[in-house]
C-alpha cells in the first residue's frame, strides 16, 4: 500500500520525529469556501432569487407607500435603495448560515485542519458577492422605473464599501443567529441598530453622488465606510473562534 | 446564604439620601431665564445619561475581559452593567422628552445624544433577546460578550456619524455653541446643583450595580442547589 | 494513540461527562456503547476536537488538545449521523471541497479511489441531495478518509439505514478498519458493534463503568454482559 502522501518528516530537538501533514493554506482554505458557495448557489439559485425577488417587492412597495413626485424622489432615491438592501440582505445573510447549521456542515467545516477565520472570510466573501449581485440588478431595474441613471461610479463605490460593512458585521452575527432558538427573526434584530452608520454614511455619500454634490462634501462619509469596515472586519475577524466553537 | 454585606447596606441608605438632596437642590436652583422650571429636569437628564454611559463603557470592557479570562464572573457583571444600562437609558430619554415638549414644541428631537442614546437602548434589548435564545451559560456569556462588543463599539460611532452628517440633527442640548436652541449657561448655584446630581447618580449607580451582581450570584447559587437536589 | 485522563466536560453546572479514563491503542476497533443521555456524543466531540475538555487531560495522535488541535484534525476523520455534506453538490465535488480544505495533493486520483471504495463511482456526477440516506452515510465515510487519518470517529452511523444499505456500511467500515486506523465507534446496535470491534466500553453516567474485548466475551453474549454493566 503506497502511502498517498508526501510525508516530510522532520526532527525537532528532543522529541521524538514528528512527521507533518500537508495543509490547506489560508488562502486555499477560503477560495475554497468561496467556490463551493458559489457553486452551490449557482445550481440552486435559492438564495438569489429569493433576495432579488424580495428587493424587487420593496421597490415597489416604497413606490406607493411614499407616492413622490419626481422631485422629492430624486432626494429619497439613496434611502429607498439602501433601505432595499439592508431588508434584503438579512435573506442573504440567514439562508447562507442556515445551510451550513442544518446538514451539520458547519462541523464539517470546523474539523478541517483550517484557521476558523478562513471560515469567516470565505463567507463573508462569498455573501458579499450575492449582496453585489443583487444590487447590481437591482440599479438598473431603479433606472429604467424612475428614468434616473444610476450607473456612476461613485455611487458603485458607495454601494460596494457599504456592502462589505454590512456583510462584515452580518457573518459575524448570523453565525451566532443561527445558534439560537429564534434564529431567523433574531439576525435583523441583532444586525440593524449595530449597522446603522453604515446606512448614515452609505445615504449621505449615495446622495452626494446622485445630485453631484462637491467632492469634499462626499469623502467624509466614504471614509466613515472605510473605518467602520476595517475596524469591523478585524474585531470579527478577532472573536469569530469563540462565536463557532464550543 | 451571607445576607447583605454591611457596606452594601450603608451605601443603599446612602444612594437614597443623596437622590433626596439632589432632588432638593435641583429644586431650589435658580429658575432659568427662557424655559422657566421644566429646566430643572436638566439635572436629572444628564445625570441618569451619565450612569446610562458609565454602565455602558464598563459592559464593553466587561466583554474583552471575559473573551480574554473566559470567567463567568465577568459575565455577570456584564449583564448587571447592561441593565442599569438599560433603564438609565430609558429614564434619559423619557426626561429628554418632558424637557423637549415646552422648550422645542416637539416630543422628539433627533438630537445626536439623545437618537443614540434611543439606538443604545435597542442594542441591549437585541443584548437580552439574544441571550435569552441561548440554553448553554458558557455559550450565552460568549455571544453576549461578542454583541456587546460590537454594540460598544458600533454605538460612538453612530453618534459622531449622526453628528457629523445629518444637518436636521442639531445639537441642541448645551453645545458649545451658545445659539443652538435650547443652549444655555448656567450660573454658580446652576452648577453646584448640576455637579451635585452627577455624584449622586454615580453613587446611585455603583449601589444598583452591586446590588444586581449580588442578586446574580444568589441566582447562580440557587441554580446549584437546585442541581444538587435533582441529583 | 488516544489518551484520556479524567476528562470532565460541563455545560453551566451539570457535569455531562465526569472523569472519563479512556485509552486506545494503534488499530484497535472500539465500541462505545451506553444509554442515551450518557454522554457519548459529547465524548466523541471532544476527540474530534468540535468541544473544549472543562477538565483533564486529552491526547489524540499525539497531540494535546485542545491547544494542538489543528494538528489533530489532519489526522482524524469523523462520520456522525448528519451527513456533513452538501445537498447542491455532486458527490465529486463535495469530495474536492473537502480535500482542497485538507489540503490533499493529487487531488482527483484521490477522489476516484475514495468513489469506488464506497461503492459511488457511478453517482459521482450526481447531485448529494438525490442520494438515499445509506447512500449519503457512505460518501461521509468517504469523506471522511479522503485525507487517509489515523484516527476514525463513527458517532451512531447506522441510525436510520435500512437492511440493505446497513449490510453495505458494514462492508465499508470493514475496509477502512482493515487499514490498521484505529477505530472509536458510539452505538445503540449491539449486534453490529459485536461483529465489528475488537473492544467494548460501556460509558454510564459519565464515566467508563466497564471495558471488556472481545477475547474475553469468547463467544458469549455482548448483550448480557452490558446488561449487567448498566445494572452494577
Amino acid at each position: 500500500m503506497t502511502d498517498p502522501f508526501e510525508t516530510v518528516i522532520e526532527e525537532t530537538t528532543g522529541r521524538a520525529k514528528v512527521s507533518t501533514r500537508p495543509r490547506a493554506t489560508f488562502f486555499k482554505a477560503v477560495s475554497a469556501v468561496v467556490w463551493k458557495d458559489l457553486q452551490a448557489e449557482f445550481r440552486s439559485r435559492e438564495l438569489f432569487s429569493a433576495m432579488l425577488v424580495f428587493s424587487l417587492l420593496i421597490i415597489l412597495i416604497f413606490n406607493f407607500a411614499l407616492e413622490l413626485d419626481i422631485k422629492t424622489r430624486q432626494s429619497v432615491t439613496a434611502g429607498v435603495l439602501w433601505a432595499t438592501f439592508a431588508f434584503a440582505g438579512t435573506l442573504g445573510l440567514n439562508r447562507s448560515m442556515a445551510i451550513e447549521k442544518d446538514r451539520g456542515c458547519m462541523d464539517g467545516l470546523l474539523l478541517a485542519p483550517v484557521d476558523r477565520s478562513a471560515i469567516y472570510f470565505g463567507k463573508v466573501i462569498s455573501n458579499l458577492a450575492f449582496m453585489l449581485i443583487v444590487e447590481l440588478i437591482v440599479l438598473p431595474v431603479y433606472s429604467v422605473l424612475y428614468n434616473t441613471n444610476l450607473f456612476q461610479p461613485g455611487l458603485l463605490l458607495v454601494i460596494l464599501l457599504g456592502s462589505i460593512g454590512y456583510v462584515g458585521v452580518g457573518t459575524l452575527l448570523s453565525a451566532m443567529a443561527v445558534q439560537t432558538r429564534t434564529r431567523d427573526i433574531l439576525l435583523p434584530i441583532l444586525l440593524f441598530p449595530v449597522v446603522i452608520p453604515v446606512l448614515l454614511a452609505a445615504v449621505k455619500a449615495s446622495s452626494g453622488f446622485l445630485t453631484g454634490a462637491d467632492i469634499s462634501e462626499v469623502m467624509l462619509p466614504i471614509n466613515l465606510l472605510i473605518a467602520y469596515d476595517i475596524i469591523f472586519i478585524a474585531v470579527a475577524f478577532m472573536v469569530f473562534d469563540s462565536v463557532v466553537e464550543e | 446564604m451571607e445576607s447583605k454585606p454591611l457596606t452594601l447596606k450603608i451605601l443603599d441608605v446612602v444612594a437614597i439620601l443623596v437622590l433626596i438632596a439632589a432632588t432638593y437642590m435641583a429644586l431650589n436652583a435658580p429658575t432659568e431665564r427662557v424655559m422657566g422650571e421644566v429646566q430643572k429636569v436638566f439635572y436629572f437628564h444628564i445625570g441618569t445619561a451619565w450612569t446610562a454611559l458609565l454602565g455602558f463603557i464598563l459592559a464593553g470592557l466587561f466583554s474583552v475581559v471575559y473573551l480574554v479570562t473566559k470567567d463567568l464572573k465577568w459575565d455577570r457583571y456584564q449583564v448587571a452593567a447592561i441593565e442599569v444600562s438599560l433603564v438609565f437609558f430609558l429614564i434619559t430619554i423619557v426626561l429628554g422628552s418632558i424637557w423637549a415638549r415646552p422648550a422645542w414644541n416637539t416630543w422628539w428631537t433627533w438630537d445626536p445624544r439623545l437618537t443614540t442614546a434611543a439606538v443604545t437602548e435597542l442594542i441591549y434589548v437585541a443584548y437580552f433577546m439574544l441571550r435569552q435564545g441561548i440554553d448553554d451559560p458558557d455559550r450565552r456569556a460568549r455571544f453576549g460578550a461578542v454583541y456587546a462588543l460590537v454594540g460598544g463599539l458600533s454605538a460612538p460611532i453612530t453618534f459622531f456619524a449622526i453628528r457629523l452628517f445629518r444637518t436636521i440633527h442639531p445639537v441642541v442640548i448645551g453645545g458649545s455653541n451658545a445659539e443652538a436652541e435650547g443652549g444655555f449657561s448656567m450660573s454658580a448655584d446652576m452648577r453646584t446643583a448640576f455637579f451635585f446630581a452627577l455624584f449622586a447618580f454615580t453613587i446611585i449607580f455603583i449601589d444598583l450595580f452591586w446590588n444586581r451582581i449580588r442578586l446574580g450570584d444568589l441566582q447562580d447559587k440557587v441554580e446549584q442547589l437546585k442541581l444538587k437536589v435533582t441529583m | 494513540m488516544i489518551t484520556v485522563k479524567k476528562l470532565v466536560k460541563r455545560f453551566g453546572l451539570k457535569a455531562i461527562l465526569r472523569g472519563v479514563d479512556f485509552e486506545v491503542q494503534t488499530g484497535e476497533f472500539v465500541a462505545l456503547l451506553g444509554p442515551n443521555g450518557a454522554g457519548k456524543t459529547t465524548f466523541l466531540r471532544i476527540l474530534a476536537s468540535l468541544s473544549r475538555p472543562s477538565l483533564g487531560e486529552v491526547n489524540v495522535a499525539g497531540f494535546r488538545l485542545p491547544n494542538e488541535a489543528a494538528a489533530v484534525r489532519s489526522r482524524l476523520g469523523v462520520v456522525s449521523h448528519l451527513p456533513l455534506l452538501y445537498g447542491d453538490l455532486s458527490a465529486e465535488e463535495n469530495l474536492r471541497f473537502y480535500g482542497r480544505m485538507y489540503g490533499i495533493p493529487g487531488l482527483e486520483g484521490r477522489i476516484s479511489e475514495v468513489l469506488e471504495m464506497v461503492g459511488l463511482d457511478h453517482r459521482r456526477r450526481d447531485l448529494v441531495r438525490t442520494f438515499s440516506r445509506g447512500m449519503q452515510q457512505r460518501l461521509a465515510i468517504g469523506r471522511a478518509v479522503l485525507h487517509d487519518p489515523d484516527v476514525m470517529l463513527f458517532d451512531e452511523p447506522y441510525t436510520g439505514l435500512d437492511q440493505d444499505a446497513s449490510s453495505m456500511l458494514d462492508e465499508v467500515l470493514k475496509t477502512v478498519a482493515a487499514r490498521g486506523r484505529t477505530v472509536v465507534m458510539t452505538s445503540h446496535d449491539l449486534a453490529r458493534a459485536e461483529d465489528l470491534a475488537t473492544r467494548f466500553d460501556i460509558l454510564s453516567r459519565g464515566v467508563i463503568s466497564a471495558s471488556t474485548t472481545r477475547a474475553e466475551l469468547q463467544g458469549s453474549n455482548l448483550l448480557t454482559f452490558y446488561k449487567e454493566a448498566l445494572a452494577g
